[in-house]
């Protein structure tokens, strides 16, 4: 790709009005004929969920096929960001049409070359079937779009993140540009996102606006502006969507705040396990200098900013800010006390402003479109839209972005398809490890910052994990407490002794070792823990145990007196078992078994294990050909 | 102090001048010296260690308190292949933990350790970002999705087979 240096905002524009006419056939609103293509545009997504399915392997077929028929002017292929529907990837959608197929193979390319671009035929067969097997043709006929608007998601899906001219025709570096030109007032540039209602979308939901405020206000010669993208929730990859679909978004809005706070230096902190993302920042970062829109005398109003990349080494405390401060400079990530905030004293001991991915996305289209085109959208006090990762037992997993004061009901039945296998939806986690569970019984809350603290969860980075009948709320409480324990830095007493003495009793409990005061102990632990511990890890790590205590006490108490695990998780609790039906004799398990426990002849199904001797080891289990063997 | 360094090291501490070089010795590049250092050796042994302290006049204790702290780095050798088990929520509530016993099983080995051939890594990471396929295994750098336990042997078996194939190369 040949990049010019651009020198003025008149030069960006002539560059946006030739890359939009390129890419205007993907745009929904677009005019378009359908009776004469001339042109095929394909978008194939090459997140991280699809790459896995192999969606690279497709693109690089896909494009021998079309070279190999001759149809190099008539089809274009294009990478592009995540488009959410990651359980049903890989996922390619053609333009003009807007044709969404989903699970594609490497053995279906043969066939939508010549069916489709060749005949204009579309391939029935990789069309979306909806719940009521109706085949949904285009990508705007998804139920699970309906609900959603994609503003900080917005280029997700319809550009190509490695091509800066796709950022631009979707004016992308028009604000950038348009401030520098006008030499806009730095209060104006606040004030229009304190207006916004913008809040950060790391998990804390401070106000933005008010973040760069303070940023401005300390003097001094160095100042710096740092994004998070450390992104620890371990079921989250919101942020990491967002870098590898639309990366220039965040560029431009760093660019923007070393402005306006006056810094001329900013780093992305990311995770070292987001290998896609990282490569598509360092790749955007590169075009950006060679345009001219970072680096040296931007655009030649005088300002400088330089972007550089850090990448964080494993350890989820580092997502907290003063640890990642740390991290940047090299250093282990261990969080201080604040105040002072880093605003004031940050890297280098100068003020430095630190945003979250999601919130520096939505920066230059709220500065584009107004303050008052963004507040309308959300809550009284939670304004615009939220990313979620929506994942568990729902059966459209993936990303998705929905208005702020969107109901949980909407969520996991409208967009995500209600739950899998039929089962019954017993809660859904927000907050990651400083979260909690919520019931069934608030699915009608309607989320943002405020309505999701009062139930005792939290909006967190936007996580969202759907869990049924077959989870056990005491595991899962376990299971976050494992996380919190393994990660806690170490630095402050109540946090690296009270995690491990919480978890010590959560695994008691699940091992049917429990008694009835351990509830009470355990739950005073907790407000220690909570009031005591210098970072938000450990202030926030109790959260799932007094959720799930609040509102599943009934699984802790089946635990803890009859011994029960109702979901059937804890091991300890459970037998193993073969089931009658897909028993087929073939006495691989009894073979396994290092205790004998197994018994059966031959051909002749089923086997049975002996509950007296089995030691639950579940070794068989993996060894059936037939997954016959299960926990019960 | 001088480090002792044998014949068969010089290569890769020649590669690992090269990357100081590339980041001016700068103190605040020790986590991005120690990732590509890590890449040169497999690990960070000791020596390494003791080498980037001396190169970069940063005490030794600094350099291990570091290493130490981030799960990234690794002071003892790995395998040829490292297997992630996600342990994420996602892939936790999707039965990742039944996969994880399925691989310890067939390997029986625990996680963090390696294999005597030093073919194996076994570990549990965090969220890959794939949740939509839960529950995910990565291997090297390839992902693989919704994957049961009894999906293991076979799976563990194509990398065998690679390893041998290299190896007959
Ligand atoms: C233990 C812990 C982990 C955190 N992890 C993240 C993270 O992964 N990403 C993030 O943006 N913020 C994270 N935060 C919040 C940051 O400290 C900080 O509030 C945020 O980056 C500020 O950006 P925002 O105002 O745009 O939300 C974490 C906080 C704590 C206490
Ligand atoms: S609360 Fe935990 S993670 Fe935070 S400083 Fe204390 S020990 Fe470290
Ligand atoms: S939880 Fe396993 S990939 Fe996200």
């Amino acid at each position: 790709m040949e990049l010019k240096h651009i020198s003025d905002l008149n030069q960006l524009k002539e560059i946006k009005d030739q890359s939009y006419s390129e890419i205007n056939m993907r745009l929904k609103e677009s005019d378009r004929n359908l009776n004469e293509i001339k042109e095929y545009q394909v978008l194939i997504c090459s997140g991280t969920g699809c790459t896995a399915s192999k969606s690279q392997i497709i693109l690089k077929k896909l494009n021998q096929e079309i070279q190999k028929r001759n149809l190099i002017n008539k089809v274009k292929v294009y990478k592009t960001g995540c488009f959410g529907f990651c359980k049903l990837g890989p996922i390619i959608v053609v333009h003009p049409e807007r044709i969404f197929y989903c699970e594609v193979s490497e053995e279906d390319i043969d066939e939508i070359v010549d069916k489709h671009f060749c005949q204009n035929e579309v391939v029935e067969r990789l069309l979306y079937k909806g719940d009521d097997k109706q085949v949904k043709k285009t990508i705007d006929e998804l139920d699970f779009f309906n609900d959603q608007q994609r503003i900080a998601l917005r280029n997700c899906g319809v550009i190509n993140p490695e091509d800066i001219n796709e950022y631009i025709a979707m004016d992308g570096y028009l604000m950038l540009a348009t401030i520098l030109e006008e030499k806009r007032d730095r209060n104006t540039i606040i004030n229009e996102l304190l207006n916004s209602g913008l809040r950060g979308r790391g998990g804390g939901g401070f106000p933005t606006g008010k973040k760069w405020e303070y940023a401005l206000s300390y003097e001094n010669d160095e100042k710096f502006v740092v994004c998070n993208a450390d992104e620890g929730d371990p079921g989250a990859f919101m942020d990491r969507s967002i870098l590898e679909g639309d990366p220039h978004s965040v560029i431009e809005a760093m660019t923007i705040a070393g402005y306006t706070i006056g810094a001329s230096k900013g780093f992305v902190y990311v995770r070292a396990e987001y290998p896609i993302a990282v490569e598509r920042l360092r790749i955007a970062i590169n075009q950006a200098k060679e345009l001219g829109l970072l680096g040296q005398n931007i655009l030649n109003s005088g300002f400088n900013f330089e972007l550089d990349i850090r990448l964080g080494a494993g350890a989820f405390v580092c997502g907290e800010e003063t640890a990642l401060l740390q991290s940047v400079m090299g250093m282990r990530g261990e969080p201080r006390p604040r105040p002072p905030f880093p605003a004031k004293v940050g890297l280098w001991e100068k003020p430095t402003l630190n945003n979250n991915v999601e919130t520096y996305a939505n920066v230059p289209i709220i500065l584009k479109n107004g303050a008052d085109w963004y507040n309308k959208i959300g809550t009284e006090n939670s304004k615009g839209t939220k990313v979620f990762a929506l994942a568990g037992q729902v059966i459209n997993t993936g990303l998705i972005e929905v208005p702020m004061g969107t109901t949980l009901r909407t969520i996991v039945y409208n967009i995500g398809g209600g739950i899998d296998n039929q089962r019954e939806l017993k809660a859904v986690q927000t907050g990651g490890p400083s979260g909690g569970c919520i019931p069934v019984s608030l699915i009608d809350t309607p989320i943002d910052f405020e309505s999701l603290s009062e139930i005792g969860s939290m909006m967190g980075s936007g996580g969202l994990i759907v869990m049924d009948e077959t989870d056990c709320m005491v595991d899962i409480a376990r299971f976050y407490l494992e996380f919190a324990q393994d990660e806690s830095c170490g630095k402050c007493v109540p946090c690296r002794i009270g995690t491990k003495r919480l978890l010590e009793m959560l695994t008691k409990i699940t091992e049917g070792k429990g008694k009835e005061e351990d509830l009470k102990i355990m739950e005073e632990l907790c407000y220690d823990i909570k009031e005591s511990s210098l970072c938000g890890l450990g202030q926030t790590a109790p959260n799932p145990i007094l959720s799930t205590l609040k509102y599943f006490k009934d699984e802790y108490l089946a635990h803890i007196n009859e011994h029960k695990c109702p979901a059937g998780v804890c091991n300890a609790l459970l037998q193993v078992v073969i089931s009658d039906e897909k028993c087929i004799a073939c006495g691989i398990c009894a073979r396994v078994c290092p205790v004998s426990a197994i018994t059966g002849e031959r051909k002749k199904p089923p086997y049975e294990i002996h509950q007296d001797i089995c030691i639950k080891c579940g070794a068989c289990i993996p060894k059936c050909p037939t997954d016959a063997i299960y926990k019960r | 102090m001088d480090i002792y360094i044998d014949k068969t090291e010089e290569e890769n501490f020649k590669k690992l001048d090269e990357i100081l070089e590339t980041h001016g010795h700068d103190q605040g590049h020790l986590i991005t010296i120690l990732r590509d250092a890590q890449e040169v050796f497999g690990y960070l042994p000791e020596k390494v260690q003791s080498y980037l302290s001396l190169k970069l006049d940063i005490p030794i204790s600094t350099v291990n308190g570091v290493v130490s702290f981030y799960s990234l780095f690794s002071q003892e050798k790995k395998g040829r292949f490292t297997i992630g088990v996600c342990l994420g929520t996602a892939c936790y509530v999707k039965g990742a933990k039944d996969v994880l016993n399925a691989i310890k099983e067939e390997l029986g080995l625990d996680s963090g350790e390696t294999t005597l051939d030093h073919l194996f890594t076994l570990k549990d990471t965090r969220c890959i970002g794939a949740c939509g396929l839960a529950p995910v295994v990565m291997i090297n750098d390839d992902v693989h999705g919704k994957v049961t336990p009894s999906d293991i042997p076979s799976l563990l078996h194509q990398y065998i087979k690679k390893s041998k194939e290299e190896q007959d190369d």
